[in-house]
């Protein structure tokens, strides 16, 4: 599964794709962080780095397809799936191989954002004024957030040979997990399971990590809905007819 | 025997690529596995990786059932598929490595360069993939199937594509490969089949027509030319 798992992340690291991802990405939170007047800490005034933990959800939701999109459907255009499955490693080691690569190319995009935190810990007054906890709490809450979405995107992949079809699911299936099971408990109709869509909702979840409170309910529920995506993309693997 | 097909079909819908058939093979033969486009021969033989799922009948290489014991199987086979997949972004070395770690091979380095030397990419060990022309993709197609040393190896069309000097190259190395193996493998070239193969396998429609060693074949239909034995059989 090793080299499995090398072999996808140098594939990743060799393709100019992965960089411009990452790259966008920090671009963008950078400029919407620190440079656009509307959403700028500089021009918020409190040393907190709340109004980046609202936007990264908003940006993993395009980061994350791109970066999963081709991880299943290249090999199904290409005819290379073949060479995976015939050799000695099972469907789920190629899966968690291919899950485990993305995951630490979504590591690669959040490090450097780190700098963010000790800017803001500069700018406190005094220096090093920060709520701490719901800091680290949020980065676990994005760590378990791009998770779902990876695995969401590891399935998208796996259903289609178009990379482009590949993404757009992705992306979609994400958006109706993160804010649309919000959306529809507000929906006057659903008031009476409002708690239940509320409850499968990610931003639900995500938002309570990011108090800094790590609940077991939050934890059980990021990894069942990882674990639910991943069986899902197993059954297609395993049910080929390509 | 190192191969044992029994009643091996697949479906799909109400087409029957693959129509129970059966047949074995023996160790240090090759068996020429032939028949028109659409006959059921990749089909066939990705029921033999394990890669598909038979719709009935089993496959067993080596003892092991292509289904039941799938990961000893995929270890003791080496395939090459239809058209050589290959990661084209991967150097040729950087591929082969690859390869042999999914093996978990413990000298996986020397293998690799054992195993180049053995299918003739010396001169482009250095390269990309996608650099190079189709007969050595195909070597490198060959050299993955190989690099560990399978008992069974089972070639999806090997030579399809290659110019003469090529074909003369692969075919050496293929018939020096049958030695000790049992090798499987299909084509259309019935000039390849008689200077390969020790047994033929004609397949129609998802059918055998025929399974026999050549020069049986050519006693039982009178016939000097495999080509016309091939289009009797199958036209």
């Amino acid at each position: 599964m090793y080299a499995v798992f090398k072999r996808e992340l140098f594939s990743l690291l060799n393709s100019l794709m992965a960089y411009i991802t990452i790259g966008v990405f920090l671009l963008a939170s950078g400029l919407l962080l620190w440079f656009f007047p509307d959403t700028s800490i500089l021009e918020y005034g409190y040393a907190e780095l709340s109004s980046f933990f609202n936007l990264a959800p908003f940006l993993f939701l395009f980061l994350i397809p791109a970066i999963t999109m081709r991880s299943f459907a290249e090999e199904r255009r290409e005819g290379t799936y073949i060479l995976l499955a015939t050799r000695p490693v099972t469907d789920w080691q190629i899966i968690l191989a291919k899950y485990l690569a993305c995951f630490v190319l979504v590591l690669f995009a959040l490090i450097p954002t780190l700098i963010y935190c000790y800017s803001v810990s500069k700018l406190a007054l005094p220096a090093g004024n920060i709520d701490t906890g719901a800091i680290i709490g949020s980065y676990i809450g994005l760590l378990l957030l791009g998770a779902s979405f990876l695995a969401v995107g590891i399935f998208a992949s796996s259903i289609t040979k178009n990379q482009v079809v590949a993404f757009a699911i992705a992306v979609f299936l994400c958006f109706i997990a993160y804010s649309g099971f919000d959306a529809m408990s507000q929906i006057f109709g659903f008031r009476a399971i409002e708690n239940i869509l509320l409850s499968l909702s990610v931003n639900e979840h995500y938002q309570s990590i990011s108090r800094g409170v790590l609940d077991t309910r939050d934890l059980v529920y990021f990894l069942s809905f990882i674990i639910a995506f991943l069986g899902l993309t197993k059954l297609v693997i395993g049910g080929r007819k390509w | 025997m190192s191969i044992q097909v029994k009643g091996l079909a697949k479906h799909y819908g109400q087409q029957k690529a693959v129509d129970e058939i059966s047949f074995e093979a023996k160790p240090g033969k090759i068996l020429g596995f032939l028949g028109p486009n659409g006959a059921g021969k990749s089909t066939t033989m990705k029921m033999l990786t394990g890669y598909l799922k038979p719709t009935s009948g089993t496959a067993k290489l080596c003892g092991f059932d292509t289904q039941m014991d799938s990961l000893e199987v995929r270890r003791i086979m080496g395939y090459l598929p239809e058209n050589t997949p290959l990661y084209t972004d991967m150097y040729v070395q950087e591929f082969l490595l690859f390869v042999a770690n999914t093996y978990q091979l413990k000298d996986a380095a020397l293998r690799v360069k054992e195993t180049i030397e053995k299918v003739g990419l010396d001169p482009e060990q250095h390269k990309k993939i996608s650099m190079l022309s189709k007969g050595y993709r195909q070597r490198v197609g060959l050299a993955q199937a190989i690099i560990h040393q399978p008992k069974v190896l089972i070639l999806d069309e090997p030579t399809s594509g290659l110019d003469p000097n090529q074909l003369t190259d692969i075919r050496e190395l293929i018939k020096n490969l049958g030695k000790d193996k049992t090798v499987i493998l299909s084509t259309h070239i019935m000039q390849e089949v008689e200077a390969l193969c020790d047994e033929v396998i004609i397949i129609n429609k998802g059918k055998i027509v025929a399974n026999a060693t050549i020069t049986e074949l050519k006693n039982e239909h009178q016939m000097t030319s495999l080509e016309d034995i091939f289009r009797k059989l199958t036209s």
